[in-house]
Formats: C-alpha cells, structure tokens, sequence
C-alpha cells in the first residue's frame, strides 16, 4: 500500500493547535459580545474539526472520493438545518402581516 | 456481451499469499480502497444521525435562549475542558497508532493504541462523576426534575433533554470506540499490522476522530454558552 | 404475441438440453447452517425474498381487513382502534419491511454484483449481518403485533405517539428504528461496491441503469435514514424517559418531528421507486431489444431524484402550522422533482419507439408501471400545488396517488424484476401463459382499487376513519372488489413460481435473448458468478439489429472458452 506517511512533526503542530484552539474558545466564552459569541464559539469548533478531518483522518492526502463523501455529510446536514429553518424563521413574518 | 474477451484476471496474483485478503477482492489495494470508503461512508451516516439532535438543538436554543443560558451553567465547564483536552489528546495518540501501523512499528503500535484507550476511559470517567452530579441535583428529565427559577423549568428540561441525548450517544460512541482499540490491541499484539496492511487500524482511527469531532462541537453548544461565572464548578462546587 | 423464450440461439438450446449446471450456487454447500451463514450475497437475496415475502404478505393481510370494514359505511366488522391498529400496522409492514427493502436487497443483493462482474459485493459480513439486523426488527415488529399492534399510523406523529397512544409504540418505534440500520448497512455496501468492485472495462458510463438506480438508492439510504433512526429514538426517549423534544405540552415542537420525519421519509419514497425504475430500464430495454434512448439521461436522472428528493418534504407540512413562506418553496421545490422522474418516462417511451417489442410477462409489468407511475406522479402534482393541497390533504386522494406509486410502481416493478431474473435465479421456466395472466390481473385488479379512491378521495372521504358517509359506498365496494382480484393476482405468482421449482423446464444461460452480464453466465450462477472475470468492451444494452434474431451470434468463441473453464473448475 503506498499510503502518504505524515511526519509525526505534523501530528504535534496540529495537537498544538488544537489546545491553543480550545483555550482560546474556552476564553472567547468568558468576554461578553453579544450575539457573536455563538458564532465565533462555532467558528473556532468549524477550524478543530477541519484541522482533525485534514491530518488526523489524511484527507488532505486522500482521493477525491473520500474528500466528497467526508464534504457530503455536512452538505446534507446544511439542507436539513436550512430547509428546515426556512420553516422557524419566517413564521413570524405570516404573523406581522397580518 | 457478445465479443466480450474471457480471460484470468491477472491481477490477483501478486499478493494473492497475503493471509489478510479476502476472496472476492483482486489485491490488498482494493480491499483497503474498499473499507476506507466504507468507513466515510459510515462516518456520512453517523453525521446525520447526530444531525437530528444538532437541528433540535438550535431550533430550542434560538426558542429559549434565556433557560438554555441559565441550565448550562449547571455545566462544570472545568470537567468539560478537562475532557476537550484528553479527547484531544486521545486523537493525537490514536493518529500516532496508525503511524505505527504504516512504518510496521509494534511497539508504537501497542504504546498508542494502549494510551488512547486509556485516554478514552478517562473521559468516559468524567462523564460518570457530570452524570452523577446531574442526578444528585435532580437535572435528569422526568418526574423528579427541578429547576430554579420555575418559570424556566420546562425549557430547561428540553435543554437537560438535548445534553443527556448527545452526551449519550456520544458516550456510547466512545465505549464501542475503546471497545474496537481493545480488538486493535489484540491484533496488534499478535502483529498483524504492517506497512503492507494495517487497514483495520486505520479505519478504526477514522471512527475515532470523528467521535472526537462530535465532542469538539458538544463542548462550546452545551458547556459554554453560559458564560464563565461558575469556571471550574457546576452545581455541585 | 409470442414467447421470446423460443427464440434461444441454438447454442443456448443446446446448453439447456444438458442440463441445468452441476455446481451452483443453491447447491454448492448444503444444510440449513449453510444458509442462514452464508456471505454469498446470492443466498443473502433469496433470504430477504422469503422474508419479504412473508411481510408482504403480512401486510396484505392488514389491507383486506380495511378493504372489508370499508365495505359498508358503518363500522360493522373492526372497532375504530381494531381499524386504527390495521391501517397502521398495514402501513408500516409494507413501508419498512416490504417497500424500502423490496427490489435492492432482494434484486440489488442479487444481481448487483453480477451486473457489474464483481465476485461479491464489498463487505459479504456486513452483508449477512443486515439481514440479521432485518430480522430482528421483523421479530420485535410481530412481537409488537402480537400485543396488540400499534394505531399512531406508520409515521408515528406525536404528540399522539409521545402521549395519546396506549399502545406499543416503544417496541414499534424501536423496530423500524433496528430496521434502519439494516437499510443503511445495505446502502453502505452497494456505494462501495459499485466504487471499488467493478469488472475491467466496467466504466461509470457502461453500468446497467440497474446499477446506476440502485446506486442512487443507496445514498438516500445512508443519507436519510440516520435521521429517521435519531428521530423516533427521541420519540422513544420521549415515552421512557419523558423527554419534552416533541411534546408542546413541555414546551416542546410537534412540528419538528414533521420535518425530521419527512427529511427521511420524503426521499424514502424515492429509496421505494428508483430501483423499480432500475428495473423498468432494463425491462425495457431487453424486450425492445434496444439500446435505452438517453442512456446518460436516464441514469443522472436517478441522482438528480436523489439529490432533489432532499428538497421537498416540506410539502407533506402544508397543512400542519408550516410558515406560509416555506411551504411556498417546498411546493415550488416539489413541481422540480418531476423533471427527472419525466426524462425517465419519456425516455422509456422513446425506447419503445421502433423497438422490437415483445409482450412476455415482465414486460406487461413494465408497460404497466410506465402507465401508472405517470398517473401516480402527475397526481402528485396536485397535491404539490398549495391551493389543491389544502383541499385534498388527508383525503383518500392522497392515498390513491401513493399507492399508484407504491404499488402500480414498486410492486409492479417488484413482480416485474421477479418474472424477468427468475429463471436466472432458479435455473426454471415458470409456464409464461399463467404469468400474463397475472400480470393482467394485478393490472385490472390495482385500476380497479385505486382508481375509485381519487374520485371518493376528491369528493372529501377523509383517510383513516372507519366509518363514512353513505354517498361514499358504491366507490368503496369497487375498490374492495378491486382488492379482491389484486389478491388473486398476487397469489398466482405464488402459485406457478413454486410449482417451476418442481416441474418448471430448465432455463438456459440465457433465455429471454437479453443483453447484460448477469446473462453471460450460468443459470443458476456459479458461487463467486463468474469463473473467470469478464472484461466489459462494450457500452450497456448493445443492442444491434441482428440481436432481435440472435442476441448471441457472435459470441461462440467466447461461450465455448467458458465452457471449458468450467469443466475444468468443476
């Protein structure tokens, strides 16, 4: 099997990053900023896992395939938060013109 | 097909000694290409299984904002870092297994795969000693749930509701996860993986990670949205 | 009209003469361990046909108890909740335990591997144990039944489900729960084999529409079902553990269960028709002895139903508190879907054109499914549309539309699939005259249900009540006649398939003259298929004119090399 060997180097920066990541989210947590603390909490969590899926999993030395199925389920599960979203967030819309 | 040309695959022979290889595939190439899309096409399924719980959880969260708020603080955000950093520490652990595998490294095989399991338990632990805490306080949904202030109780249960349902899935997740690295030791330890085939392992790590990812997630939706005026301490403290 | 099957090459007439193969796979290993631990995704078909056929059964059983009640307006034979229990359970049998699983574990499991020139499919293991897992949600489903059944209907709304029933709704949520791990595992090896299993020379461009159908099948599968699982294992934890997800009284959302529900199970009516509409492809493209016309077409059209399936379940909220703004995408989403499922009708209808078709009995199935999918989809048209909706929601309309898809499709395609590989299968000739009389049974017996219920359905006879008012009757005695003959139609097959087992003549590698890989080898086939592999050199359905005499003209050469590999293998 001629698999890509990922220099353990790699491993650590990423694990590095990872703990930096959560102190930082774990921070940003404690500084009152409104509504955007749930973004930039998602942001944060949004980066660990694409750093996780990239090195950790070798997506980013994988085939095409596997980067479509892994970008695949997270598609799908957009269609059914928007969609159905598309539902919770316009009712009220009915409402005011009435 | 009518002038379709019958003949031996040839491609068969090569590895065809290799103990690991099943009959119906050609060569140990395959057989790999095979389980790793078919562990993404797992790990597609698990997405969407937990997607369920994700899509409840925002629709209840953007409806109770102020009950969800006041429950996660009966979160110890201390006990959820603690466990961030041993998930991540298992996953780093676990990426190290595999390495092992790919250079034919037993010893590194056995030291990582042993560590990640331990790491696994002592999440699994936490979630005990959080679980139990949540009963003492009468934080379980159903009959016994109690909440101040009361005119947030029922949104709150939905909130205890969401935690138990993806905590749950999650710590089952984790317990058949240390459950396959224990057959990973085991087939480590009788030496079976090698750089010309270490495939279980690395489709074993796939599902590890991904268990990792789903808590990278669970932890700042249910641990941090209440702020950090109780660091360190839930109800408990 | 006449029996292709005469016309078998005389190459292949001689073969028949000798005789079915020595070494088969139905008779490689024997004993009832063999079966129920085998990895041959053969064996593992005809494990979910007897299965299948059972819950079909089963299921049947449910509708005449409706059909019966249904016979006078008044509530003479089923209380409102033995009624309530029949329709149910009806439902949820044919749903989960016939429809999802009917042509791509029996006929996927099948023929899939064959029809790409693999050995097996990627994971035999996982393979045997879905239909385990099957199994045992069947066994938790009659269990269910034998306590008394369940009466939320086969989508299991709360807050009746949560609160209201007191009936077995844990067990029966729990069971299709089970059931669709089955379905996803099934997914999951069918992606992974049509990737990574196919024969040299087998391209993405060459499969079988078959193939390319039951691929798109399965990625619904592993996509939508996880959420059905997750969705009715809170509906459980809703009952056991009083969790308030979906219960308005604890500040929960009715609603979201809707969408979560129908997230699946909108795409899961496509999981129920597109393998059937695999198999009309290649019915009709074997008994027009044509290539299929836009053949590109015809199998992105099947991932095009796949990804646009996702698009539209809102449309089964219409009614139920969805914001007005939503429903209105969903109903324009809705009106899209059509699009792909048209190319396949018209193109099915193109191939026909100038064909040299032949009425044997899988085609008449196939020219009825053609005729009422399009009568089943075009009223889907209605129902799509707002204004109509409002009208015709819960009414026997709606139920009449999904069955001339379920059943004037699926089931159609389901029997079609069934007389067309049978001889491939079982290695005999079932006797063609009785089968078309089937065929033409089922066709009369199904119009004649269904047809009435749009027409009662659009006067306003409300589904899943008992009891109706007397202006209904005549409509409902046609249908429950119409019942009547469908259930002989489904009990011949029964009939004169079992008794070919016994005195069936013996079936040739390739009896009805059709092209595809699956005819290339022995009837029955080979444990691992073929003896050697096939290397594919040309596109599917390669027909040329001099097929319509002799599919196997030139093809001698390779017959007989075949032939000696396996007296030698043997």
């Amino acid at each position: 099997m001629s698999a890509h060997i990922v220099p353990v180097r790699v491993y650590l920066i990423i694990f590095g990053a990872l703990l930096v990541l959560t102190v930082v989210t774990v921070a940003a947590a404690g500084v009152e900023l409104g509504w955007l603390n749930t973004p930039v909490a998602l942001g944060i969590a949004v980066s660990k896992a694409t750093l996780v899926v990239l090195f950790f999993m070798h997506v980013k030395y994988s085939t095409r395939l596997v980067k479509l199925t892994a970008f695949a389920g997270f598609f799908w599960l957009a269609i059914m938060i928007t969609l159905t979203l598309s539902d919770y967030l316009t009712r009220d819309i009915l409402a005011a013109g009435k | 097909m009518s002038d379709a040309v019958h003949v031996e695959h040839a491609g068969a022979v090569g590895h065809a000694h290799h103990p690991a290889l099943q009959h119906h595939f050609d060569d140990l190439e395959q057989q790999q290409r095979a389980a790793m899309l078919g562990m993404w096409v797992f790990l597609l399924t698990e997405v969407l299984f937990f997607g369920g719980l994700f899509m409840a959880y925002i629709l209840y969260r953007s409806w109770y904002p102020e009950a969800f708020h006041e429950a996660s603080r009966h979160l110890s955000v201390g006990w959820g870092f603690f466990n961030t950093l041993v998930l991540i520490a298992s996953s780093l652990t676990m990426a190290l297994a595999v390495r092992a595998g790919q250079t034919t490294n037993r010893r590194g095989q056995l030291l990582f795969l042993t560590l990640t399991i331990v790491l696994g338990a002592a999440f699994l632990g936490v979630k005990v000693i959080e679980y139990g805490d949540k009963f003492a306080h009468h934080l379980v949904p159903g009959p016994d749930f109690q909440f101040t202030p009361a005119e947030l109780a029922p949104a709150a249960e939905i909130y205890f509701s969401l935690y138990f349902a993806m905590t749950g899935l999650h710590a089952l997740h984790m317990i058949v996860g240390a459950g396959i690295m224990l057959v990973m030791l085991y087939m480590a330890w009788r030496g079976r993986f090698s750089t010309e085939w270490y495939t279980p392992l690395e489709v074993s790590g796939l599902y590890w990670h991904f268990v990792d990812i789903v808590w990278i997630f669970l932890f700042p939706l249910l641990y941090l949205i209440g702020g950090l005026s109780v660091f360190g301490g839930g109800t408990g403290h | 009209m006449h029996d292709v099957r005469s016309t078998v090459p005389k190459g292949e007439a001689f073969e028949a003469e000798a005789g079915l193969p020595r070494t088969h796979y139905l008779n490689a290993t024997h004993g009832t361990a063999a079966w129920l631990l085998t990895k041959d995704h053969k064996r593992i078909g005809l494990l979910y046909l007897f299965a299948i056929s059972f819950f079909f059964f089963l299921g049947g059983l449910f509708a005449m108890f409706v059909r019966l009640e249904l016979l006078t307006p008044e509530g003479d034979l089923l209380t409102s909740e033995m009624y309530n229990t029949s329709f149910s359970m009806h439902g949820i049998i044919m749903v989960f335990f016939f429809l999802v699983p009917s042509v791509p574990a029996v006929f996927g499991n099948f023929f899939l591997p064959i029809m790409i020139g693999a050995k097996d499919v990627a994971f035999p293991k996982i393979n045997l144990l879905s239909w385990y897992i099957a199994m045992i949600a069947g066994f938790m489903m009659l269990t269910t039944l034998l306590m008394g059944g369940v009466d939320t209907g086969w989508t299991f709304y709360p807050p009746y489900s949560t609160t209201g029933s007191s009936s077995n709704v844990v067990l029966a949520a729990l069971s299709i729960f089970v059931m669709g791990f089955s379905s996803i595992l099934t997914g999951l090896n069918f992606i992974v084999t049509v990737h990574t299993m196919r024969a040299p020379g087998m391209t993405w461009g060459r499969l079988p529409l078959f193939v390319w159908a039951q691929y798109a099948t399965s990625l619904i599968m592993v996509l939508g079902t996880p959420v059905l699982a997750i969705t009715l294992g809170l509906v459980f934890a809703e009952r056991v553990f009083h969790f308030g997800i979906f219960d308005p009284k604890l500040g929960g959302d009715p609603i979201l269960f809707q969408h979560l529900f129908w997230f699946y199970s909108h795409p899961a009516v496509y999981i129920m028709v597109l393998p059937g509409m695999g198999v009309i492809s290649e019915l009709v493209a074997a008994f027009s002895r044509k290539q299929v016309f836009g053949y590109s077409f015809v199998a992105a059209s099947s991932l095009a139903i796949a990804l646009v399936g996702f698009l539209v379940w809102g449309h089964h909220l219409f009614t139920s508190g969805q914001s007005a703004y939503a429903a209105l995408v969903f109903s324009f989403l809705s009106f899209i879907v059509a699009i792909p499922s048209a190319i396949k009708v018209f193109n099915w209808t193109a191939t026909l054109y100038r064909g040299s078709i032949s009425l044997a009995s899988p085609m008449l199935y196939a020219l009825g499914f053609i005729g009422l999918f399009t009568i089943g989809g075009l009223t889907g048209l209605f129902l799509a549309a707002l204004g109509l909706d409002l009208h015709m929601q819960d009414t026997y309309f709606v139920i009449a539309h999904f069955h001339y898809i379920m059943v004037g499709g699926t089931l159609l395609a389901y029997l079609g699939a069934l007389h067309y590989w049978w001889p491939k299968i079982t290695g005999r000739l079932y006797t063609e005259a009785w089968a078309k009389v089937a065929a033409i049974t089922v066709f009369v017996g199904f119009n004649l249900t269904f047809f009435p219920q749009f027409i009662v359905g659009y006067l306003g006879m409300p589904r899943r009540y008992h009891t109706y008012v007397p202006e209904f009757q005549v409509l409902n005695v046609l249908s429950t006649a119409g019942a009547s003959i469908l259930a002989v139609g489904f009990i011949l097959p029964a009939c004169y398939l079992v008794y070919s087992l016994f005195r069936g003549g013996v079936a040739s590698r390739n009896p009805w003259g059709a092209y595809g890989l699956e005819w290339e080898t022995t009837s029955p086939p080979p444990t691992s298929n073929f003896l050697v592999t096939p290397i594919v050199t040309r596109p599917a359905y390669a027909y040329t004119h001099a097929d319509v005499v002799s599919p196997y003209a030139g093809s001698t050469q390779g017959e007989r090399d075949t032939g000696t590999e396996e007296t030698q293998r043997v």
